[in-house]
């Protein structure tokens, strides 16, 4: 019987191709959507955490404020002097840098570029383990003096550049002249479409006096020597921040501290976040979808009476009909279902692409799709079928 | 006919006081007016009578697609107006072969997918209904037509579709609704002549409604309605 209702159910569809497709169009559209944004959205989180994983296990962020994310909720920013401190009284650590973040449009002849400036000092190399391709690093005299000297990435090189080698050129930042020193070996990475390799490196205090005008710190980057040692730097590291920022016994932080996985699992549980509400919004069309092939399989079921008739009238039950009608409407949605997985898989590729993430097939959400548009075929032919089934077999004989 | 027990078998088909009432209140039309009529089993019986006499209507409730308002329909001894809708559709398809004035067959069907219908709803295997439905259609002798559409088929041909399609499941009872109604004189003949051999051969109990008494002529007892009644109930030939 089952077999019987499929294949009149493909007849069915076969009968009107151009309906068919265009009544599965919705189901089509919000199953790519979903798959799409779930596969690009996984790729994002995949991404976003290699990124940060590479960047080694033994590294802390400490960061003003009491969660992570930008503003910081009104906490006081770190100074100079907190990251001396830091080196002083703490052990085992690999390498402790203040960092301070500004954004400049920088120009170099008839070139200009505006990019992240990041004021560092010079073990902030060392902690994020960056490669000189060109050049050297600023000296601990140029650091100390705040000289107008800077360290640019490749994607800064090749648009104020070209091929040409930047050593020894001065740009222009803002009002003030500064010149290259060194060009950092390309990483080829982008975070969520933030490109690695389009910084400027500056000595701390240069952005502090000519960029941001202030003795703030915005984050301390701290390389811990022995990645076993973490959990005690951290508890150390916190003790005397507390101290030196005056904070009471009762009182929160108001500063935080990550390692390199925490920094890695909330960047990723963003990502995850919008992945989430991108695809609760793609299914709100998977719905639409259904409703979209309830309302053909009603005009269907007008349309067919009188073969509905027919069939009560030589032996059919309700619930052949029943059946038959609810096996086209799955058919129909399932089709729609698979159509929309392939789709998905191509825009997903394409997408990938473009975006720079990696491509990462997930089965789980390409069966869930599937199943969810078959259950939307059960969920929207079941009123129409039933309506078929309905039917009184003397008035369905005389419709014609 | 009795059984062991001594007691007489009940009928093949009996209605007791039937009465149809279609609409309520102002706009009600009593369709029968309480009809008693006992079909025993093997009968050819047609049923004749003027446009709205409720030939149509005994049909129905006959055919079990309809039920009536008050009185009694037994089939071999149960009571079908106290069955539910399913209950009918399944008394209908272990009993009742229908065939009807329009033919109504499937469109863009074949000949033998038409008459496989009914068996697909019985649950028969493909080669088993295959055979069944190529039977059948020899039967009504439309061997060589069995890949036809109803498109391509003569009016005679399609009801021969049609009364294939309804013995194929070999039914008790075979309801035909103005069978030939929609045919000439001359292939109206081949139908009734169909029917009266499938009548003889199979025993199969033939109910017919017509309103043409060349036709009604082929049957051993005719029943005319008028006004919702019974008005005469007569044996045309000697009984077989």
């Amino acid at each position: 019987m089952f077999w019987s209702a499929l294949k009149l159910a493909l007849v069915a569809i076969r009968r009107n191709p151009v309906r068919s497709v265009l009544t599965v169009l919705g189901v089509v559209i919000g199953v790519a959507a979903v798959i799409t944004m779930v596969t690009i959205g996984n790729g994002a989180t995949l991404a976003v955490s290699q990124q940060i994983s590479s960047l080694g296990s033994n590294l802390l962020m400490v960061r003003p404020g009491q969660r992570m994310g930008p503003g910081g909720g009104g906490a006081p920013a770190f100074r100079t002097d907190d990251v001396e401190a830091i080196s002083a009284r703490l052990g085992s650590l690999a390498a402790v840098s203040g960092t301070e973040n500004a954004s400049a449009t920088i120009v170099y002849g008839a070139e200009n570029w505006t990019t992240s400036v990041t004021g560092v000092q010079r073990p902030y190399f060392t902690a994020r383990k960056l490669n000189l391709a060109q050049g050297r690093i600023f000296t601990d005299t140029e650091e100390r003096a705040g000289n107008p000297v800077c360290v640019v990435g490749e994607t800064v090189r090749r648009e104020l550049f070209g091929q040409a080698n930047p050593v020894g050129s001065r740009i222009r930042v803002k009002q003030f002249g500064c010149q290259i020193v060194g060009l950092l070996a390309a990483s080829g990475q982008a975070t969520m479409g933030v490109d690695q390799d389009d910084v400027v490196l500056m000595p701390l205090r240069t952005v502090q006096r000519r960029l941001t005008g202030s003795q703030d710190v915005g984050s301390i980057m701290i390389a811990v020597a022995d990645a076993a040692a973490t959990d005690q730097v951290k508890a150390d590291l916190t003790e005397l921040l507390r101290e030196r920022r005056r904070i009471a016994r009762n009182e929160d932080d108001n500063f935080n501290v990550l390692d390199t996985r925490q920094i890695a699992e909330a960047m990723s549980g963003t990502t995850r976040v919008m992945t989430m509400l991108l695809a609760s919004v793609a299914a709100v069309s998977l719905l639409v979808g259904g409703i979209g092939i309830m309302n053909i399989m009603l005009v269907s079921v007008t349309e067919r009476t009188h073969e509905i008739g027919i069939r009560l009238a030589i032996g059919a039950l309700e619930r052949d009909v029943l059946l038959q009608f609810l096996i086209e409407a799955v058919t129909l949605s399932a089709f729609g279902g698979i159509l929309g997985a392939v789709l998905a898989a191509v825009a997903s590729v394409i997408l990938a692409k473009v975006m720079e993430l990696p491509f990462v097939f997930d089965p789980g959400i390409n069966l869930l799709a599937f199943f969810v548009s078959a259950a939307i075929g059960v969920a929207f032919g079941y009123f129409p079928a039933r309506r078929a089934a309905r039917l009184d077999p003397i008035d369905a004989l005389r419709h014609e | 006919m009795t059984t062991p027990a001594g007691r007489p078998a009940p009928p093949l088909i009996e209605l007791a006081g039937v009465t149809k009432q279609f609409g309520s209140g102002e706009g009600a039309f009593l369709a029968l007016r309480g009809v008693d009529l006992v079909v025993e089993e093997g009968e050819f019986l047609a049923i004749m009578g003027p446009s709205g006499s409720g030939k149509s209507t005994a049909m129905n409730i006959l055919g079990c697609l309809d039920t009536p308002t008050t009185g009694a329909y037994l089939f071999r001894g149960v009571h079908v107006e106290r069955l539910d809708r399913n209950q009918r559709a399944l008394l209908r398809r272990s009993h009742l072969g229908f065939v009807f004035q329009g033919y109504h067959l499937l469109p863009r069907t074949t000949a033998l997918e038409n008459a496989e219908l009914p068996l697909m709803y019985r649950g028969v295997s493909g080669a088993e209904r295959r055979r069944m439905a190529l039977a059948a259609l020899a039967a009504v002798g439309l061997t060589g037509w069995e890949t036809h559409t109803p498109a391509e088929l003569s009016g005679g041909q399609q009801q021969r579709v049609a009364i294939a399609r309804a013995i194929v499941t070999n039914p008790t009872v075979l309801l035909a609704d103005e069978p030939t109604g929609n045919l000439d004189s001359e292939m109206g003949r081949e139908i009734m002549q169909l029917l009266v051999r499938l009548n003889r051969e199979r025993g199969i109990t033939v109910l017919m409604v017509t309103h043409e008494p060349d036709m009604a002529a082929y049957a051993r007892r005719t029943v005319r309605f008028v006004d919702g009644r019974i008005q005469s109930d007569t044996n045309v030939h000697e009984p077989a």
